[in-house]
């Protein structure tokens, strides 16, 4: 008989949730995030320089997640939207009621451009022993996210650290 | 038209260089603009009853992907507009408030040219508050490595960021 343990570590390398984008990557959007730090590079503000350097219109490379953020109303949409479902199924299946998330890489491929349509998918990576740390005992995680266009050229990959525990007081039950 | 000149190259670098820092004033407009920009809906990041009541913190706060999004300009001001992402990975260890001033330093950690050709640029910043670091983000960034390379042309086999 297999543990649970066994059977969330048979996902490793699995590609799950795979998703597109609920609407094509915009220049509107491109400008209003810039706007909004005040990023005057001129490759989002002026076609001339966009085109000689990235040929055309691109999008700045840390908007990747921006483009599968749900809409905040969709009509007939019942249920809420989680990203990174992976690490919630994690949480919920090892039983560790609290998470943090300990860092988050980005790694950029092919430039993101207007009038893309993307799709997403989470790929279980790794998931330690039991380890103890000063926030309780629990487990380390590593989550992918990958990020791909209509031409089916990878864009981007995210990898979220996690760490699902429980609090040191109840550490006891998480040792079976 | 020619390409515009990179505004910084390869060789114009060394290990140690101090990037300029950057001064913003955090605003609740900030917080807000970010939050709808990056479409993160979530009442903490533009409803301030909430963010006091629920989330036990004094204002409402910086998300985590408008705040990439300021590491990226404090790049790619310094860079201009060659400079090309590779890998940014970010820390969050606290808050960013309205009324906050917040200064983003940077120094270069590592200069290499991979098998390629291309020139990788290490880079260490901090985001503080009054001195107290808030997130940090260590980014690889590739420059031209001379007037006429271009990191944006850069594909497949030739791009390992």
């Amino acid at each position: 008989m297999s543990t649970v343990i066994e059977d969330v570590r048979i996902l490793i390398g699995v590609p799950q949730y795979e998703e597109t984008g609920e609407f094509p990557v915009e220049r509107s959007y491109v400008w209003t995030m810039c706007a909004a730090v005040e990023n005057g590079n001129p490759l989002f503000w002026d076609d001339a320089v966009a085109k000689e350097l990235t040929g055309g219109p691109i999008a700045p490379p840390t908007m990747l997640s921006v483009w599968f953020r749900p809409h905040h109303w969709a009509p007939g949409r019942t249920e809420e939207h989680l990203p990174l479902k992976v690490h919630f199924d994690l949480k919920e299946r090892l039983g560790l009621p609290e998470a943090v998330m300990t860092d988050n890489t980005i790694v950029f491929y092919e430039p993101v451009r207007p009038g893309d349509v993307l799709t997403t998918r989470q790929i279980l990576r790794s998931v330690s022993d039991e380890k103890t740390t000063k926030l309780g005992t629990g487990r380390f995680w590593v989550i992918d996210v990958e990020y791909a266009n209509q031409k089916g050229e990878t864009v981007g990959v995210e990898s979220y650290t996690g760490f699902g525990y429980r609090r040191g007081s109840d550490a006891k039950a998480s040792t079976s | 038209m020619s390409a515009p000149a990179p505004v910084l190259v390869f060789g114009d670098l060394a290990e140690g260089d101090i990037l300029p820092s950057l001064h913003h004033d955090v605003s609740a407009t900030t917080v807000v603009l970010g939050a709808l920009a990056t479409r993160d809906w979530r009442p903490m990041h533009h409803d301030k009853d909430f963010a006091l009541e629920r989330n036990g913190t004094r204002d409402i706060f910086l998300n985590t992907p408008n705040q990439a999004a300021w590491f990226e300009r404090y790049i790619t001001d310094w860079t201009g507009p060659h400079g090309r992402m590779g890998r940014v990975t970010f820390r969050m260890r606290d808050s960013v408030f309205p009324g906050d001033t917040m200064v983003l330093d940077g120094v270069v950690s590592e200069l290499a040219v991979d098998d390629t050709g291309c020139g990788w640029v290490g880079l260490d910043i901090t985001l503080s508050v009054d001195g107290d670091v808030k997130s940090t983000c260590t980014a690889r960034v590739a420059l031209p490595v001379d007037d006429d390379d271009n990191p944006w042309h850069r594909s497949a086999d030739r791009w390992k960021p």
